[in-house]
């Protein structure tokens, strides 16, 4: 591998190293992104992927090797401002906006320049016509505070803050997971853009987990495992599969379409008279069923996942056999207790069964959460680790166990696959699928079409209501797609 | 609906309960509606005012100030002493003192420290100077102060022109202006703040500064109404800043601070106090009514937050 700088290596990494602690999170990384490319990162978490980004945007150091600029050696005066003032910007996968502001003020923070008198109308200027180029027909008011924003809102928010300029010019954008929250339109517009700006001679660097996205976005693709650099070749080169056996991970079979059931003569274990005009469609579960609610993000299924949980929880008491489970989406927000251990945020919804006069049982406790991380397999050395030890795929598989250890007939799911790595993703739709057999009934909301299509029906939303039921070979991604848009296509 | 946005919103409740209350006093006690009359009323409102805005820009970088009283204490001592007989040396202690909180703000950013363990630490440090200064009730305001906080300015009473001024002297500090967005910014998200290339440090510092000059005014001002000072003169100036803030909108964490909401939710306090007053509550039950208010406003601002929560939702 070639590791002399050039001019034309807009940034380069040479032979970094870092570790945290026993954890040797890069071991002799060479990475460059030159001008006017690409560039696709992928990986397993755990890969090295989001040390290497903060190493890049200034917000860690190497324990060894260099960091370039154009060519110069920047190691040692490298860090958040020098990243910046070299043309540097990062969309990060944890959305990283001041919710408190509005999009406006939140474009101010990003740009130093912007001050003085008439700083606002500056500020929506540049927002609005980045937004208005990335993302056509964007409907968003740029004088709302972001908290009041959809997750997809804000992930286009913090893209076109990233993209967005003033004095110093955008050479380099990393986009560590920029789909996560968009639908397939709002995704295409990006790579789109992606494509243009890459064009006229700036730099890119995807990190994604949907492959197709990596493949038709980058020039160049980059595979890392285990802190290294295992592969670097033109995305050409590359197909899906040969991507993830690059990664290490084996590519299973998808499984074989599931024939619709008969439910006629089952009663549902959950029902929601539909609402709205016609054709006006009814939510039921059946026992053993995972229905998934598809559609574009935004259009009602986290809505409607909150109404079936109310429906049956008590809003004021917790009932005492509850009969639904939940498990978020934003797990930082509705899923983790930061400061507890990953026994404690394992075994939170069963204390009532593992109580005895009040007190808690700690050998049943803990015998409990050893059966899960043997089952889920949690990649920890010991459960009373903090649970943020854990890295963002294994801690969504504790939330995951949180919910199926207890005897809860139904589990919500809420996307909570989001930047999940296909490893565990697989592993998870495995317990679910298991789960299932054995009865249990699990309602799913993804935006992504692989996790729909291993449901066994389908309810697709538009507008806020269920407009489609699709079950056994009609579950499709061309059905789906067909569904969400239908009437905005008219 | 457009105009009525969520922070709008959050305003509403604090302007309500504050023209509620208003109107009660007014029907309580007519004679209170003319200028004399609103002038008592809200006199001591200003210093509160000033103590509740310093207490909001510490909020404002999600940490809280439980010195607030003594410290507002203390320079009621110093305006009251050093500022009266040696205004230079005064003027040097005020000065430091803004330099203390600043420092305050640094060390408790770069050691991770809760600020509240650290400010209450604090607080003991402003009593004990205190103490020192003014063992005994005493001291002369300074007569300018004196002369500003007795000022009689045509129409409108001075405690009102003052809080107009306050609230919109710190609306475009802190929210209109280019380096007020940076301060909320930090409240938050400061690792956001962080990477747009800016140091948190140095905006921790200001707010701190900040807060520490808008709580030597609340002290100068204090003096200047009650013409000397005593070291325990502003001790529930804590409790009552921190329900200022809470009354007007603001939050404990995440950047969410109304300086005009600060303002009105200074105001209902000090009008609270004098609502009971008028219905002859006993003093007794004086406090505990005053809560019964506050938990009767919080309620209905709960009730607006839902509303708002399940709005944004989608």
């Amino acid at each position: 591998m070639d590791t002399a700088a050039t001019s034309r290596d807009m940034l380069a990494v040479n032979g970094a190293e870092k570790s945290f602690g026993a954890v040797r999170a890069l071991a002799g990384v060479d990475f460059v992104v030159r001008a006017g490319e690409c560039v696709g990162l992928v990986g397993h978490n755990g890969a090295g992927k989001s040390t290497l980004v903060t190493l890049m945007t200034g917000g860690t150091k190497p324990d060894r090797g260099r960091i370039l600029l154009d060519g110069q050696d920047a190691t040692g005066s490298y860090g958040f401002a020098a990243a910046r003032e070299h043309g540097l910007r990062c969309v990060f996968q944890e959305l990283s906006l001041c919710p408190n502001l509005t999009v406006t003020e939140n474009t101010r923070i990003a740009h130093r320049s912007i001050s003085g008198l008439g700083w606002r109308r500056r500020a929506e200027q540049v927002i609005r016509q980045k937004l208005d180029e990335i993302f056509p027909g964007h409907g968003i008011d740029v004088g709302t505070t972001i908290a009041s924003l959809s997750i997809a809102k804000r992930q286009m928010v913090e893209i076109a803050t990233a993209f967005s300029e003033s004095e110093a010019k955008v050479r380099l954008v990393i986009l560590d997971e920029p789909t996560s929250s968009l639908d397939a339109t709002l995704a295409g517009q990006l790579l789109a853009y992606v494509r243009k700006f890459v064009g006229a001679g700036g730099s890119v660097v995807v990190i994604s987990h949907i492959l197709g996205e990596i493949l038709s976005a980058a020039d160049r693709v980059v595979v890392m495992k285990d802190g290294k650099v295992v592969a670097e070749r033109p995305a050409s080169e590359f197909t899906v599969a040969s991507l993830v056996a690059a990664m290490g991970s084996v590519v299973r079979e998808r499984d074989a379409v599931r024939p619709a059931r008969d439910q006629s003569g089952q009663t549902p274990v959950l029902a929601q008279t539909a609402t709205g005009p016609e054709p006006a469609i009814g939510f039921v579960a059946y026992p053993g069923e995972i229905v998934g609610l598809a559609g574009l993000g935004g259009h009602g299924q986290t809505r409607t996942l909150i109404g079936l949980y109310r429906d049956q929880g008590g809003d004021w008491i917790a009932r005492r056999d509850s009969k639904v489970a939940f498990v978020a989406g934003d797990r930082h927000v509705d899923g983790n207790l930061p400061l507890w251990s990953i026994l404690k945020n394992l075994t939170l919804t069963l204390l009532p069964d593992l109580t005895r006069f009040g007190l808690v049982q700690h050998r049943a406790e803990a015998a409990v959460a050893q059966q899960w991380r043997a089952r889920i397999e949690v990649r920890t050395q010991d459960l009373d680790n903090p649970i943020l030890s854990l890295s963002g795929g294994n801690q969504q598989k504790v939330l995951f166990a949180r919910a199926l250890a207890t005897r809860v007939p139904v589990v919500l799911m809420d996307d909570p696959m989001r930047g999940v790595d296909i490893g565990t993703k697989q592993e998870v739709y495995a317990i679910l699928r298991s789960e299932a057999d054995k009865g249990r009934t699990f309602v799913w909301y993804s935006t992504e079409m692989d996790e729909i299509c291993q449901c066994d029906r389908v309810y697709v939303f538009r507008e806020g209501r269920i407009v489609a039921e699709l079950r056994g070979a009609d579950i499709a991604e061309s059905h789906i797609l067909a569904a969400s848009f239908a009437e905005q296509a008219a | 609906m457009n105009w009525l946005t969520a922070d709008r919103l959050r305003l509403l409740v604090p302007a309500l309960s504050l023209a509620v209350l208003l109107g009660a006093v007014f029907y309580l006690q007519p004679r209170s509606m003319s200028y004399v009359g609103l002038n008592l009323l809200l006199n001591l409102a200003v210093p509160i005012t000033l103590a509740t805005i310093a207490q909001m820009l510490i909020m404002m970088v999600n940490d809280l100030d439980l010195s607030m009283g003594t410290f507002v204490s203390f320079v009621a001592c110093v305006t009251a002493t050093y500022l009266q007989t040696d205004p230079w040396l005064g003027v040097l202690i005020l000065a430091v003192c803004i330099a203390a909180y600043a420092g305050m703000g640094v060390v408790i950013h770069l050691r991770n420290l809760p600020s509240i363990v650290v400010t209450l630490g604090m607080s003991f440090v402003w009593g004990g100077l205190a103490v020192l200064m003014l063992p005994t009730p005493g001291g002369t305001a300074p007569d300018w102060i004196r002369w500003l906080m007795t000022s009689k300015p045509p129409i409108v009473p001075m405690a009102i022109v003052a809080s107009v001024l306050i609230a919109a002297i710190t609306h475009w500090l802190v929210i209109r202006s280019a380096f007020g967005v940076v301060l909320r910014g930090v409240g938050g998200n400061e690792r956001s703040v962080q990477r747009a290339g800016w140091s948190v440090i140095r905006a921790k510092a200001l707010a701190y500064a900040l807060a520490g000059l808008f709580a030597v005014l609340a002290g100068i001002a204090l003096v200047g109404l009650t013409t000397s000072a005593d070291a325990n003169i502003a001790l529930r100036y804590t409790l009552l800043s921190i329900a200022g803030v809470i009354l007007g909108g603001g939050e404990f964490v995440g950047g969410r601070v109304s300086p005009i909401g600060a303002v009105i939710g200074a105001l209902t306090l000090t009008l609270a106090a004098s609502f009971l007053s008028f219905l002859r509550i006993s003093p007794d039950w004086q406090i505990g009514a005053q809560g019964a208010i506050l938990i009767v406003v919080l309620a209905l601002r709960l009730l607006l937050n839902r509303r708002e929560a399940r709005e944004g939702r989608q």
